[in-house]
């Protein structure tokens, strides 16, 4: 017995809708964060995840509803991210309901956040969240071993490297680092290894792998400790649940059998058949 | 038993209360959201929840009295339930933030995990995700649990009892450590319930029947 590999749906949420497009099933509004994350705690997703891309600061009430509404329905962890300003942005989402609150941008500007941060509301909560993007030099080639921090959905480079910023703010106080491939997302052609492996290797909080998860292979790539693996501790997810291409708990038994340890999905009639919200928390 | 019982959730800033509040009246419980001592002695049981630190908990549970109405409360037998930091508040001190004295209820102290395992190998703090709990003694709660169920932690620190008679739950991260401890009035766990989906349900649901019971 041991800490167990985790599984993370991710939904971008604007303006209080699940945007990207999520379709599971019929009988669910599917622009609900809310009723997606209740079809995923049904499917028993080890956490979920909400990351807001609502460009107005004006409208984070939206936001604060949801994670209201959802951590009085769901009975699983739940992490924010998106336009955390301050202090009382986490504190704010804390209160709503979330568990775990992430930064990025923001952190970017303001080194010194992520330490104020943990020292109001301690490091278990809080995640530093990265957009990395490889390195190419002027004949586009890629740099090998050389990641750069981007904002602004990976347009904007910071000049920082990846490696050393996680390396930084885990030290400054953040728990868990989101590790999002800029390279890979939304292109379901697997993690960027390299890249997790270097993160993993040098920080000694947990790093959840994010973006180019394709399939059930691209996720046991990313969590497997082998020394070829990403080494990760969580992987995150979108598409291929959103588009009702897999399940988790499909996803769940397919990595049990590649020998990676993650919480094996509940005997039927608990809940593992993903069935909906109807059947959530009844 | 005309009406369900009651249990004080004792709110003391510490965030995400909401969801401890839902599931326990998913139990079927009734909740009773309150920072008021007088309502702590007068529920028929008392759950302190947490996240946060150590310190900062225990300043304002002792500034509002309520730490002497939790402990009159559980010295009267009324069944306590502790989650994250309210098994932490349990023991005789806390090191995160400076040295801070706890309720002293059990002997031991809450220390934040080691840097290596057993192996010498890194250990990643904090302990972020779902665990196994295997749970020993007897206790009326563990009458209604399994053997072991996984549970999810978000936690850096953890209490080291000094008795290892008050263990009721083992969880292994970077070696064994105490996830539950009980005595009579007192059933206390490091993980939450409240986010562990149908064990945290089976676990919520067998306190309810215990509160009941003592009723």
């Amino acid at each position: 017995m041991s800490l167990l590999k985790r599984i993370i749906p991710c939904l971008d949420v604007d303006k209080g809708r699940v945007v990207k497009g999520v379709r599971y099933v019929d009988h669910v509004d599917c622009g609900d964060p809310v009723q997606v994350a209740q079809l995923y705690d049904a499917q028993e997703a080890d956490e979920v995840t909400f990351l807001d891309i609502t460009a107005s600061h004006e409208e984070r009430g939206i936001l604060l509803d949801i994670v209201s509404r959802t951590a009085e329905t769901v009975f699983m962890p739940l992490t924010v991210g998106g336009g955390v300003r301050s202090v009382q942005d986490i504190r704010d989402l804390l209160n709503a309901g979330a568990d775990k609150v992430s930064i990025m941008t923001a952190a970017v500007h303001d080194p010194d956040l992520v330490a104020a941060a943990a020292a109001k509301i301690g490091s278990a909560n809080l995640v530093l969240a990265i957009d990395a993007r490889a390195v190419r030099d002027a004949a586009e080639e890629r740099v090998p071993g050389r990641w750069e921090v981007c904002t602004h959905g990976g347009r904007r480079p910071t000049g920082l490297d990846a490696v050393d910023w996680a390396d930084r703010m885990a030290q400054a106080g953040a728990g868990e680092i989101l590790l999002t491939s800029m390279d890979r997302d939304g292109t379901k052609q697997g993690y960027d290894l390299e890249l997790l492996r270097a993160v993993t290797d040098r920080v000694s909080v947990p790093v959840v792998a994010s973006g180019g998860g394709g399939n059930a292979q691209d996720l046991a790539a990313a969590l497997s400790d082998e020394p070829e693996g990403g080494h990760a501790q969580a992987a995150l997810a979108a598409s291929i649940f959103h588009f009702g291409e897999t399940t988790v708990g499909e996803v769940k038994s397919a990595l049990l059998q590649m020998g990676i340890a993650v919480r094996p999905p509940s005997p039927s009639g608990e809940g593992a058949s993903g069935a909906g919200p109807a059947s959530a928390g009844s | 038993m005309s009406r369900a019982a009651t249990v004080a959730l004792v709110d003391y800033g510490a965030g995400n209360i909401r969801s401890v509040a839902k599931a326990l009246e998913r139990s079927g419980l009734r909740v009773d959201v309150t920072d008021s001592p007088a309502a702590v002695r007068a529920a028929d049981g008392v759950v302190l929840p947490g996240a946060g630190a150590f310190a900062d908990a225990m300043a304002t549970l002792r500034s509002g009295g309520l730490e002497e109405a939790v402990k009159q409360a559980v010295e009267a037998g009324r069944p306590y339930l502790g989650l994250c930091v309210g098994i932490q508040v349990l023991f005789e001190e806390g090191e995160e933030h400076g040295l801070t004295p706890g309720f002293g209820l059990f002997g031991g102290r809450v220390e934040r995990f080691p840097e290596k395992d057993a192996e010498g190998a890194r250990l990643r703090v904090p302990q972020i995700g779902w665990n196994e709990v295997r749970f020993q003694g007897e206790h009326p709660m563990l009458e209604q649990l399994p053997e072991r169920d996984y549970y999810y932690f978000v936690h850096s620190y953890r209490p080291v009892p000094t008795d290892s008679g008050v263990v009721a739950g083992v969880c292994d991260y970077g070696g064994k450590f105490a996830a539950a401890v009980a005595n009579q009035s007192v059933f206390a766990v490091q993980f939450h319930p409240e986010k562990s989906q149908h064990a945290g349900k089976r676990l919520l649901d067998a306190y309810r029947s215990w509160v009941e019971t003592r009723r």
